[in-house]
């Protein structure tokens, strides 16, 4: 009889747990919903604060919800007025900004001068630690609230004035004449009232001024969008409505558009695009975005950054057959690439198709030539160091690698997969990195100025080289002053000459944004960030 | 007189001392232990020099590969990128363009050695504390089964991911201590239960009641009767090992460049099924081979020691 | 019995303080987080330095093990790096994974020892070679083959089930994946049910049975059974806690949004709320499933006892 008891105390607590587990279960509902386009997604790694999103989850969300002062066109990268009446300068250096009347955020609440400004003080102040805070470096007065040690001396900017309800000025710390045409980057968006009295709300079910507002947002797993009713723009939603899926794992994204579950997939596996466009029956589109993949050399290093090593680093890039590599290895979603920037710009934005000319092109020979003369790699061998959990990097590093070593007769190249992208970027910030690592450069907004000075001005933010040369400072200088578009241009253009000459990194190609979608939806195209431009896309 | 015509017992053997007398010679040798009578019994099975012999050609192709090809791993041709078998490549090429034969061959090293040293630690490390665990039970039984169920605890993939930056894993030292430490709480667990049930047997309370120390009736009782549940264990154990290594690389946190292993090279195949599925047969082929080895020899050597099964 | 059990959950206490520590350590081991939610860019040291402090993470590992532990005597376990609370995640997370567990240790546990069953009873025949093939092909193909090739051939190409999960996890999808969870596990059942019941189908209490005159289904259900289940009852017992935590393989292929994924989440974030909260909570779960098996044990077993 004991054993019996025993037996119903155990039957009885296991019986406890499946009670428990069928709580928490919901009913599910991924069938489609009339009007609604099904897409993927990943989980934003922040809160989808503007200024505090600095990757393409919480960007796609931000670009839906929210209309900046400028947009870019998505076939030309060419920045327009949206949200801005106009936009005007007498010296390139203090801006007047009238914001268009009548504008409302999706609350009905109106949308003002404040609420950029209001909105900006907040991204700037240093107490708030928004990731982007560094956007607004140009501004008058963000050195007092965003010091680099200590406390802030301000709780707002000095350089922003609002003048009447719709019009304010901006003061810039010097002359940067296509400073305007950045303000379509989503740090700059405008914030309603409701954001500062009750923050913890507004992040829960984010409200914005842009084509869509959210209704439902369920962290790390969906989002629904539905029309905005207050928006006014040019960018009308064509459908009822979105909702985003979070996929943890790109194969089953593919597996889900495949069996109807997903109307538009933008990350497609890259086992999959050899046979895409037969699977979804030529519903694929791969279009230019403005990204490109490099392999950057730590300069600090006394082995690379030493005198005639730039010999050395140009004949590395010589010995890399980009051509075959982004054909068999990226099935021509990649394009090698001839310069520093992207082809997004346009050649009046300034793309080049032979600014990088022969240090680019594939020639073995010349490569061992040029890393002889330059005294050769140091040590004989040296790493190539990529993150090994996201991004399936290990592919082309091996592939690179690969290419270096037959051109070389040597093995002298190995890749180098590190665990985390956490730990990866701390070596690189702490200037740990002995030996080169891929580096990838996703625009912020179409203009040449965004893809060479945070990368390789003096000290700036994003030089992870440790980069430094004067002249290259003072030509970008020259060119932010300039305010003829083509003299700008080909000024920034002379600077990427000096990059060609140092090579401080390896131009390798430029990224495409590729897209499929089910016969549901129609209309899908992407826009030079690669998001795919939600409010063209028509459900049948 | 009983009458003999149908019985077994011959003529001469009418008493049972006479029968004693005609027992055929191997039968009249002194009493064995279990072990001599498992590896008598071994002896006699096709299955077991059919494993010990395909085990032996992948320690031989382990040592040697340069033997089986000529072929490097790493002679890679991009231009030869997931072609399909050709002469002089019969299993292909795979993403990079190496040649998936040479890259089998070589992989064998990586995932056998892998296999068998976490093998041999984790069960050596697992039936020690386990078994001491069943055997003394009380305190001693309550904090290493504490300090078992921490190691349970332990995420495999926040272990990999520390074992790599931390340590600077990636080379088969590394990942078998890793894997190590990962799976001996597993054995304990079994042999603890196996050591338990057969602490209570009639056996060995016999034996104790008869005066026998506590290491001989470990030892000479409870040891060989514990055993067959940790050896079924343990063979299955050294195939998953072989796979959780496959597995571990495609988390990102197993074996690296220059190591060549089947794991590696599955997790990579694993998405291409569609497009090159040779890339992934062979390695996956090579590796279901080898876990087949060893659990024929461990089912073998399961049967020979149990006297139960007989 | 009720003293055993007493305890044991006194035990487990130690075991949670053990196991929390371990964890944090582990993740302050693998470095800064702050650069990495800069994404490709060089963090603003000011901003880096502002969002340590707001974490606590600029003070010594100890005192931030002391802070966090303080907080979770207060029911506070801490923020995700995207502001999270993680006690949410928590709470959308588990009732997933546990379903999935579930499933895949029904599929298990029934399978599997039916299987064993049948093999253990017509041992060294085709059933028994059968069943040892294809246990052995379970074992020898990893766990994340065996998931995308099932996904593809079974929900993409012939439809019959949905390639991933929907949210909030219905029974009727968790059925793939479940099986897939469950393959290995499968086979080591199957092979130990067989091993126990070959074993005992010579004992002397079953020939008695037969001789006794009993039919032999009882035969097998009240004897074989019973006594030939305590080495799978324990397997079964651990491998709770595997399926659990081990699950991150499954869950990320069929889009699973349990345990695995936040612990995955957690650990390339390197954010350690996150990951000793999930973690502490698995283990608190493996302690109790333990427990029950033991328990289970005495059940099974009369001569078994504890003091």
């Amino acid at each position: 009889m004991r054993g019996a008891k025993s037996a119903t105390m155990v039957i009885g607590a296991i019986a406890i747990a499946l009670t428990a587990t069928a709580c928490g279960g919901g009913s599910s509902s991924s069938g489609a919903e009339d009007g609604v386009v099904r897409a993927w997604w990943g989980d934003p790694q922040n809160p989808l604060e503007p200024a505090n999103t600095n990757e393409v989850n919480g960007g796609k969300v931000l670009d839906m919800i929210f209309s900046d002062l400028k947009e870019y066109d998505p076939k030309n990268s060419q920045a327009y007025l949206a949200a801005a009446d106009s936009i005007t300068s007498t010296d390139q250096q203090t801006f007047t900004i009238k914001v268009k009347p009548g504008l409302k955020f999706s609350d009905g609440t109106p949308v003002t001068a404040s609420s950029f400004v209001d909105a900006w003080n907040y991204g700037a102040l240093l107490t708030n630690a928004q990731k982007d805070a560094s956007f607004f470096g140009n501004i008058e007065g963000y050195s007092q609230v965003h010091p680099d040690k200590g406390q802030p001396t301000a709780k707002t900017m000095s350089g922003l004035k609002v003048v009447d309800n719709l019009t304010f000025t901006v003061k810039l710390t010097q002359k940067f004449s296509a400073w305007p045409d950045s303000l379509g980057y989503k740090a700059f968006a405008p914030l309603p009232k409701s954001f500062f009295t009750d923050h913890a709300k507004w992040l829960q079910q984010p409200v914005g001024n842009g084509p869509y507002k959210i209704v439902s947002y369920s962290k790390g797993q969906s989002m629904k969008l539905v029309p905005n009713p207050y928006y006014t723009g040019a960018e009308k939603p064509k459908n009822k409505g979105v909702l985003l899926k979070v996929y943890t794992d790109e194969n089953t994204a593919y597996a889900d558009l495949q069996a109807g579950q997903l109307d538009v997939d933008d990350s497609i596996p890259a086992s999959d695009i050899p046979h895409v466009k037969n699977d979804m029956a030529g519903r694929y589109q791969n279009l230019p975005a403005g990204i490109n993949q490099a392999i950057t050399f730590p300069l600090n290093q006394k082995t690379w950054g030493a005198k005639g090593m730039e010999k050395v680093r140009q004949g590395i890039s010589m010995a890399i057959d980009r051509a075959s590599i982004t054909q068999k290895i990226f099935q021509g979603t990649r394009t090698p690439a001839t310069d520093f920037t992207s082809p997004v710009l346009g050649s009046a934005g300034g793309y080049s198709t032979d600014i990088c000319g022969d240090v680019c092109k594939y020639d073995p020979a010349k490569a061992k030539e040029l890393i002889k003369e330059g005294g050769g790699i140091p040590g004989g061998k040296f790493t190539i160091s990529y993150n090994a959990d996201t991004g399936s990097h290990k592919e082309w590093v091996d592939a690179v690698c690969n290419s270096i070593n037959n051109a070389l007769g040597t093995q002298a190249c190995l890749g180098n997969p590190v665990g985390t992208f956490a730990d990866f970027r701390n070596q690189i910030t702490q200037k740990q990195m002995i030996n080169p690592f891929r580096a990838g450069w996703q625009m912020d907004y179409p203009l040449i100025d965004d893809f060479l000075q945070p990368l390789w001005g003096t000290g700036a933010s994003s030089n992870d080289s440790q980069y430094a040369n004067p002249d290259f400072d003072k030509l970008i200088s020259q060119a932010e002053a300039e305010p003829d578009k083509a003299k700008s241009v080909a000024l920034y253009q002379q600077a990427e000459k000096l990059l060609v000459n140092d090579m401080p990194s390896i131009p390798l190609w430029y990224q495409n944004g590729g897209v499929a979608w089910s016969d549901r939806v129609s209309n899908v195209t992407e826009n030079p960030f690669s998001y795919p431009v939600f409010y063209n896309i028509t459900v049948k | 007189m009983p009458d003999t015509t149908n019985s077994t017992v011959k003529d001469q053997e009418a008493t049972t001392l006479d029968a004693v007398a005609a027992v055929t010679p191997a039968q009249r040798d002194a009493p064995r232990s279990l072990w001599n009578d498992a590896w008598h019994d071994l002896r006699r099975k096709p299955i077991f020099y059919v494993s010990s012999l395909l085990i032996l050609f992948l320690i031989v192709i382990s040592l040697w590969p340069s033997l089986m090809t000529s072929t490097s791993p790493y002679a890679c041709d991009l231009s030869k990128s997931q072609l399909g078998p050709t002469g002089g490549h019969p299993f292909g090429f795979d993403t990079q363009g190496c040649d998936v034969y040479a890259r089998t061959i070589y992989g064998a090293r990586a995932s056998v050695a892998v296999g068998i040293f976490t093998t041999l630690g984790a069960t050596i490390l697992g039936s020690v504390l386990g078994g001491l665990a069943g055997f003394y039970g009380g305190w001693w039984d309550a904090i290493l089964s504490r300090i078992s169920d921490i190691f349970f605890g332990i995420p495999i993939l926040l272990g990999g991911v520390v074992f790599l930056s931390v340590i600077k894993g990636g080379s088969i030292t590394t990942v078998v201590a890793f894997m190590v430490l990962l799976g001996w709480p597993q054995i304990a667990r079994i042999a603890r239960g196996a050591v338990i049930t057969a602490k209570q047997q009639d056996y060995v309370q016999a034996a104790r009641a008869l005066g026998a120390s506590s290491g001989r009736m470990l030892l000479r009782h409870i040891a060989p009767n514990a055993l067959a549940p940790v050896i079924v264990v343990a063979t299955i154990a050294l195939g998953t090992y072989i796979s959780l290594e496959a597995t571990l690389s495609f988390l990102g946190v197993g074996l690296k460049p220059p190591t060549v292993s089947w794991g590696i090279d599955i997790s990579q195949a694993s998405t291409m099924i569609r497009n090159a599925p040779h890339m992934l047969l062979w390695p996956a082929g090579a590796l279901s081979i080898t876990v087949l080895a060893f659990i024929m020899l461990g089912d073998a050597v399961r049967d020979a020691l149990d006297p139960k099964l007989r | 019995m009720g003293r055993y059990v007493i305890r044991r959950l006194l035990q487990m206490v130690p075991v949670f303080l053990g196991t929390t520590l371990l964890i944090f350590v582990m993740v302050y081991a693998l470095g800064d987080p702050v650069a990495a939610m800069f994404g490709d860019r060089a963090p603003d040291p000011a901003t880096a330095a502002m969002i340590r402090h707001q974490l606590y993470l600029d003070h010594p590992l100890w005192q931030q093990y002391l802070h966090y532990m303080g907080q979770i005597l207060q029911g506070d376990f801490g923020t995700a790096f995207d502001g999270q609370p993680v006690t949410q995640l928590m709470s959308s997370a588990f009732p997933v994974t546990l379903r999935l567990t579930l499933v895949a240790f029904a599929i298990e546990g029934i399978f599997g020892i039916a299987l064993g069953l049948l093999a253990g009873m017509r041992r060294g025949r085709f059933a028994d070679t059968g069943v040892l093939g294809f246990t052995l092909l379970m074992i020898s193909i990893p766990v994340f083959v065996t998931g995308y090739l099932l996904q593809y051939f079974v929900a993409v190409k012939w439809q019959l089930a949905n390639p991933a999960v929907a949210d909030g996890a219905p029974f009727g999808d968790l059925i793939l994946p479940g099986i897939v969870l469950a393959g290995v596990s499968l086979a080591y059942v199957a092979r130990l049910t067989r091993t126990s019941v070959a074993e005992n189908s010579r004992a002397d209490y079953i020939r008695t049975a037969v001789a006794k005159g009993m039919p032999r289904r009882r035969v097998v259900t009240t004897h074989l059974l019973r006594n030939s289940l305590i080495p799978v009852v324990t397997f079964l017992g651990t491998d709770i806690g595997n399926l659990m935590a081990g699950a991150v393989v499954t869950e990320r292929i069929f889009n699973v949004k349990g345990v695995g994924f936040q612990l995955y989440q957690g650990i390339l974030r390197q954010n350690p709320p996150t990951v000793v909260g999930f973690v502490t909570v698995l283990v608190l779960v493996f302690l109790a499933a333990n427990l029950l098996v033991d328990l289970l044990y005495a059940v099974l077993d009369p001569r078994i006892r504890y003091a």
